[in-house]
């Protein structure tokens, strides 16, 4: 087994220090509590601070946790949550498509629908929240899998089953089919999942910019992709709308 | 909702513009023929809280507030009153004001319908009748929320308003009369009218005749001068002078529970809504007779469009809902945000034998216990916070069952589907629950907006810009629907305990006490 890394293990040492007991030390009580030179300590301490780990108080010179450590814990974001900050947004985006609008997260190596709103026409419509989807043939799956690191490595690594003639499942097409949906900022599926079905997805990013989820327009190809080719306006409107919901959630223009 | 939308794919018009007059804020809506939202501008008011009870709004500040919120919705929408066919008005209900005809000043701030200062002139009208007194005229026992009563209590306590009021210098209106009023030109020829909603909500209105009752008005000793006409739902009332709107018909006035029954196009008898918000408001669409309630519901008006018949509605409240969830959150500390009792409530499979009765002020509908104080019962070493969670979603849905069950037992109907609307509608399992224990379908529109949408739905029927009812019945839209799972057994029994908690919750305050 690989040896640890001597200067993490003395920082998760100074972290836990100053979680406990007494909140504010200064860098001689540090140094002896660990044993170590204070010029060592001082060079872990600044990093430490420097990633805000770590803040120093300014009139005292003493040290304390900082609080990226309190952002850290509380960074996951609840689907209920963006669930009821994605309402109006899918809604107008079921009205104005005039199909079925998804939203879907990253869970357990495939992608959990935590909202579904029904596509507008009277047809009888089951509610689809709770159902899981799978990662690589998906457009809400495979958008993820472009943006989100872990959902990447989970679609990687899996076994890629082919539902349809044109599921993709190669790892090298696989690859350079995420390649192209990150640099077009979406993804799509005709007819890669289910026979005769069409979907157009693009990423939900928080404050952070980290991919918390997707939405995705979902319908017959026939509607969503007339002539074999997918409805620019579709597109157009799917990712406004995920635009809109990262904004609520805080995130930046872009 | 900060943005405008701007989705582009609704046409260029025409459209109707719907003013929001609600409680904290007035906003403004407007809508396409599909109606669909283009545009959204909202302002918040000042509350004000002179005493512990009583609650009153700077109708000035409203005023200015609605010019300005109706600007921007039209700004934002980037049309013009030219592109707009009617406006129509939605409000707060019960809110009450008087103000002086020639110069349009307010002579008091108005008494919000949570202002509970006229509690004690209640009971003394109920003289030895009690709260019934007018029930059978009115539909309504005599409450503080009610607007006749603040009409009495201001005439009585504004020095030398009754004098004034008797001369016809003042007149009264609800908030949907004051900015009708001031819309249509105020001390210009403003048109001083309220609908058959509002005016269903003063407890001066015969619900029969739909006109102002001479013998409460006595009884009541308010002058018939001050009383705007009544009129019905959806009609051209004048038109707006000045202001972004001019020469605009100003066409439908609907208190804000019975907008969103015909938001929700609940127009068949047996059809209801249920808001869910702060509170709760169900309503129900009776037809054109008004029924009586021996369980605890009120009667009212739903609507009346133009000289077509009165439609009624039985209406029940839940006084906590969504205010319970937010006691959960900044009282309790169990979750960060709202949404989150969701996911806590979900991590068990059932309440564990907790339940929660939130009769924080009393039991409301149906049963009327102001002695009643919340309880947590069926507590054992098993019950951890998130089967709590599990009871407090619980709570609400019992609660519309219960209030369901009134409505059939008034009505004779049973209820068919339960349309929802309101911030609580994006909680899934609670809108799964309340299909469970209601044993019926339970429907989410596509349009959040339901309020804002029935008056413009009126206000656009009354000028043509949709030909009748079923045209807005093809508009609605259905965004989910939960269905039932829960076995007949299971229902029945979580049913009783919920009951046996019920009455857990009663007699806590001493008779002596619940005066306070």
């Amino acid at each position: 087994m690989a040896k640890n890394i001597q200067s993490l293990e003395r920082a998760a040492a100074m972290l836990r220090l100053l979680a406990g007991g007494e909140r504010r030390l200064g860098l001689s009580d540090i140094s002896s509590s660990l044993g170590l030179a204070k010029g060592t300590a001082h060079g872990i301490l600044r990093t430490l601070q420097h990633e805000g780990f770590v803040e120093q108080d300014a009139a005292s010179g003493r040290y304390q946790l900082g609080a990226e450590l309190l952002r850290l814990g509380n960074s996951y974001l609840d689907v209920h949550e963006l669930r009821a900050r994605a309402l109006v947004w899918t809604d107008d985006l079921a009205r104005s498509s005039g199909e079925s609008v998804h939203l879907g997260v990253l869970h357990q190596h495939g992608i959990l629908i935590v909202h579904h709103v029904f596509r507008p026409d009277d047809s009888r419509q089951v509610l689809e929240v709770g159902a899981m989807q799978p990662l690589h043939s998906t457009a809400l799956g495979k958008v993820l899998s472009a943006y989100d690191p872990v959902a990447h490595s989970e679609a990687v690594e899996v076994e890629r089953q082919a539902f349809t003639p044109r599921t993709v499942t190669g790892p090298e097409e696989f690859e350079s089919l995420l390649d192209l949906i990150r640099a077009r900022g979406w993804a799509s599926d005709v007819e890669e999942t289910w026979e005769g079905v069409a979907a157009v997805a693009a990423p939900v990013h928080d404050r952070r910019r980290m991919p918390v989820g997707a939405v995705a327009v979902t319908g017959a190809v026939e509607r969503v992709c007339p002539g074999g080719e997918l409805r620019p306006e579709l597109i157009a409107a799917v990712r406004d709308c995920a635009r809109a919901v990262s904004r609520d959630l805080g995130a930046g223009r872009f | 909702m900060t943005d405008a939308h701007t989705t582009g794919s609704h046409g260029t018009g025409p459209f109707i513009a719907a003013i929001d007059q609600g409680t904290t804020s007035s906003r403004c809506i407007v809508f396409d023929k599909d109606g669909r939202i283009v545009s959204v501008d909202q302002k918040e008011h000042e509350q004000i809280f002179p005493k512990p009870g009583w609650v009153e709004h700077d109708a000035a500040e409203i005023w200015t507030n609605v010019q300005e919120v109706v600007a921007g919705a039209i700004s934002k929408a980037g049309i013009t009153s030219a592109d707009v066919k009617a406006i129509g008005i939605t409000n707060q209900r019960e809110t009450t004001l008087l103000w002086d005809r020639n110069t349009g000043e307010p002579v008091h701030n108005a008494l919000v319908w949570q202002d509970t200062r006229t509690d004690a002139l209640c009971k003394e009208l109920g003289r030895n009748v009690g709260q019934d007194r007018f029930r059978r005229e009115t539909g309504l026992p005599l409450a503080s929320y009610f607007a006749g009563p603040k009409v009495r209590w201001l005439l009585d306590n504004v020095e030398g308003l009754r004098k004034r009021a008797e001369r016809g210098e003042i007149l009264f209106g609800t908030m949907d009369s004051w900015v009708i009023w001031n819309l249509t030109g105020g001390t210009d020829g403003g048109v001083h009218v309220t609908d058959v909603t509002n005016a269903s909500r003063t407890l001066l209105m015969n619900l029969h005749s739909m006109q102002w009752d001479e013998k409460i008005l006595q009884s009541m000793h308010i002058p018939a001068a001050v009383l705007p006409e009544i009129r019905s739902s959806a009609e051209v009332y004048g038109h707006a002078k000045g202001g972004v709107l001019d020469g605009i018909p100003v066409a439908s006035a609907l208190g804000d529970q019975q907008a969103a029954l015909f938001g929700q196009t609940c127009f068949a008898q047996g059809e209801a809504k249920s808001t869910y918000g702060t509170g709760t408001f169900m309503l129900m669409n009776t037809g054109h007779t008004p029924v009586n309630s021996y369980n605890g519901l009120l009667t009212t008006v739903g609507y009346r469009v133009g000289d077509q018949k009165p439609v009624y509605a039985l209406e029940g409240s839940i006084a906590v809902t969504g205010s319970l969830v937010q006691w959960m959150r900044d009282q309790m500390g169990l979750i960060k945000s709202a949404a989150e009792i969701e996911t806590l409530a979900s991590s068990v499979e059932d309440n564990g034998g907790a339940y929660f009765v939130p009769a924080f002020s009393g039991l409301f509908a149906p049963y009327w216990r102001p002695d009643a104080r919340g309880v947590i019962t069926g507590l054992t070493r098993y019950v951890t916070k998130a089967h709590i969670a599990r009871a407090v979603l619980e709570a609400t849905a019992w609660q519309t069952r219960e209030i369901s069950d009134a409505m059939t037992k008034d009505s004779g109907v049973e209820l068919t589907a339960l349309k929802v609307d309101g911030g609580m509608t994006s909680n899934n399992l609670l809108m799964q629950t309340l299909s469970d224990f209601l044993d019926a379908p339970v429907v989410r529109p596509m349009v959040a907006e339901t309020t804002c949408l029935g008056a413009a739905y009126a206000a656009g029927l009354a000028v043509g810009f949709w030909p009748d009812t079923d045209a807005l019945r093809a508009n609605w839209r259905r965004a989910a629907e939960w269905t039932p799972r829960m076995d007949a057994a299971t229902r029945d029994r979580e049913y009783k305990s919920w009951l046996k908690a019920v009455e857990r919750s009663m007699g806590w305050l001493d008779e002596d006490t619940v005066e306070e």
